[in-house]
């Protein structure tokens, strides 16, 4: 039908010609867009099934409970397992309260000034630099300096300043969240700033803030080059019984495992990666659960 | 009202009754970052009576209302000049404290805004953080009976605050800024989220109220206007144009921007 004569019925063939190669150009994209979207699930399955199919034969009451060893089949995670636990524990114990003070400094405080614009530039900046770097200032300020040595308590100390920028980000998405009519209601009743924060502005953000951090966290637990490079050990008969005890962390004893010859270390590292992978499913779990518990709706 | 008003060709009605006033505003200028949003105006609000504050979007009546409580200061680039006279206190005076300020001038915001917490925290939350001694259930259902909301949620105190209709929300917000014990309440546009049955009960809740408190309100409704208050003022692009009796205002305007506004003739 040419343009512009009226048309006489409801079908134009030349017209429906057109919508149905429209129609398969829409379709081929979304096949695109599914295969996109399938590469990294089906990449992260392989994966998993063949860590399981080496490790999980080796994964037993005896490998979580026993200390390193030069026989394969004798060597356990519980040193390891033990010094994770430690070090996320106080990793979050100095990265939350830092990175939520300085969020709620930076989206209630801060006015706009140099100096704000400048802590603001730094903190996205610092959430790009790599994590090697964050391990050479803990070896330089917490192992060197503080003389904390090659502690739990420098690693977590490490481990804190690598996620906090991480935190920070993700407590002023969180605050900056809360509606704006929530702290009007607030001061119009003669609150202060911080009576506002306190009782409006952090209880509803704190879902977010929680999930943001919990995320960090599993992030720490799994990173290995800070740890190296603060000198994190390999070899560990014990757990820390205190934060000064040297340590080791669950990536660094699976790195141990896999650059040994023998196999059965192989098998081993299978092992440990199930185990950091159930803890960081764990923590993931955690940041989903506690997120339901306290969404808020408005 | 400053007699020396530039623009006042119109001398308000509220200079001439007798009533102590419970706000006296003088030449006052509020900008934001270049732009100036509210340009000399200078009126005063008797106690005890319902002044209503009318005018076209943007025409700086709610810039007006928010710079008496100074919930302005928050708005960062915002600025505020002239005088605004609270028993004898330049309320912008140096020495003022704005949290002072908002305990003793309440205000009710255009969307009902709640607190996510139970209705009975909603209303208790400003008498904590101010301190407020004395029993706080009694002051809890003082609150609420003058919001005229008691006998709805009497039995449901702990729940939440959210589960209320729009209309109930905004008692609730009335009742938690009664519950300060302020003497004047600001109000901005309360009504206008609300249908005909709930915007009837707040205008009959403002009559009651009258008779304790001095009450401002914003509106975009003329009706609304000319039914709850008893003197109108009229604004126009950042001025104070006519600021009369209510009756006044709408049967004899004097200022030919007024007819023009309140016969529909632009807005």
């Amino acid at each position: 039908m040419s343009a512009g004569a009226p048309q006489t019925g409801f079908r134009d063939e030349a017209f429906e010609r057109r919508l149905s190669a429209r129609h398969r150009r829409g379709d081929l994209y979304r096949w695109l867009c599914f295969a996109a979207a399938a590469v990294g699930v089906i990449t992260l399955a392989a994966l998993l099934l063949d860590v399981l199919h080496d490790g999980l034969s080796r994964l037993s009451p005896q490998f979580l409970s026993s200390f390193p060893s030069r026989r394969p089949d004798e060597a356990g995670i519980k040193a390891a397992l033990w010094g994770s636990i430690w070090m996320i524990s106080l990793t979050a114990l100095m990265a939350f309260p830092l990175g939520v003070g300085a969020a709620v400094y930076l989206e209630e405080y801060a006015s706009n000034n140099w100096l704000n614009r400048l802590l603001e530039v730094n903190i996205a900046n610092l959430a790009g630099v790599p994590s090697i770097v964050y391990g050479l200032l803990g070896l330089g300020v917490f192992v060197r300096f503080f003389g904390l040595g090659r502690s739990v308590l420098s690693g977590a100390a490490t481990m804190a300043l690598l996620i906090l920028p991480v935190i920070i980000i993700a407590s002023r998405e969180a605050i900056r969240a809360v509606p704006r009519s929530i702290r009007e209601a607030s001061y119009a009743l003669g609150a202060t700033r911080w009576q506002t924060i306190r009782h409006h502005v952090l209880p509803s953000a704190f879902a977010g803030i929680l999930t943001g951090t919990i995320l960090a966290l599993s992030r720490a637990i799994g990173e290995t080059a800070p740890l190296i490079m603060i000198g994190a050990l390999t070899f560990i008969a014990f757990t820390p019984v205190s934060v000064f005890d040297p340590f080791t962390a669950l990536p660094i004893q699976i790195f141990n495992w896999v650059s040994r010859p023998q196999p059965g270390f192989h098998v081993n590292a299978a092992a440990g990666i199930l185990v950091l992978l159930a803890v960081l499913l764990a923590m993931n779990s955690a940041a989903i659960l506690l997120r339901n518990k306290f969404q808020r709706k408005w | 009202m400053d007699p020396s008003a530039p623009e006042a060709g119109v001398q308000p009605a509220a200079t001439s009754i007798a009533v102590p006033n419970a706000l006296e505003v003088r030449h006052l200028d509020v900008f934001y970052g270049d732009l100036q949003a509210v340009k000399d105006a200078s009126l005063d609000f008797p106690v005890n009576t319902i002044v209503a504050m009318i005018g076209p979007s943007g025409c700086g009546k709610s810039t007006l209302l928010r710079s008496l409580n100074r919930m302005n200061d928050l708005i960062p680039n915002a600025r505020i000049e002239g005088e605004i006279l609270f028993h004898g206190e330049n309320l912008l005076g140096r020495g003022v404290d704005p949290v002072e300020v908002r305990r003793r001038i309440g205000m009710v915001f255009q969307k009902p805004n709640p607190f996510p917490k139970s209705i009975y925290d909603n209303v208790a939350f400003g008498p904590r953080i101010n301190g407020l001694a004395g029993e706080m259930d009694e002051l809890v259902e003082d609150s609420l009976r003058h919001a005229a909301l008691w006998d709805e949620v009497k039995d449901r105190l702990r729940e939440s605050a959210l589960e209320l209709s729009g209309g109930q929300q905004q008692r609730l917000c009335i009742a938690r800024a009664l519950a300060v014990k302020p003497e004047i309440l600001l109000l901005d546009e309360p009504a206008s989220a609300l249908d005909p049955i709930a915007t009837a009960k707040i205008e009959e809740l403002l009559k009651e109220l009258e008779k304790d408190y001095s009450i401002v309100i914003v509106t975009h409704n003329m009706q609304q206007a000319a039914r709850v208050s008893d003197y109108t003022a009229f604004m126009y692009l950042g001025r104070l144009i006519e600021y009369a009796a209510t009756d006044e205002l709408f049967t004899s305007p004097r200022v030919k921007e007024t007819e023009d506004y309140i016969t529909g003739r632009f807005g």
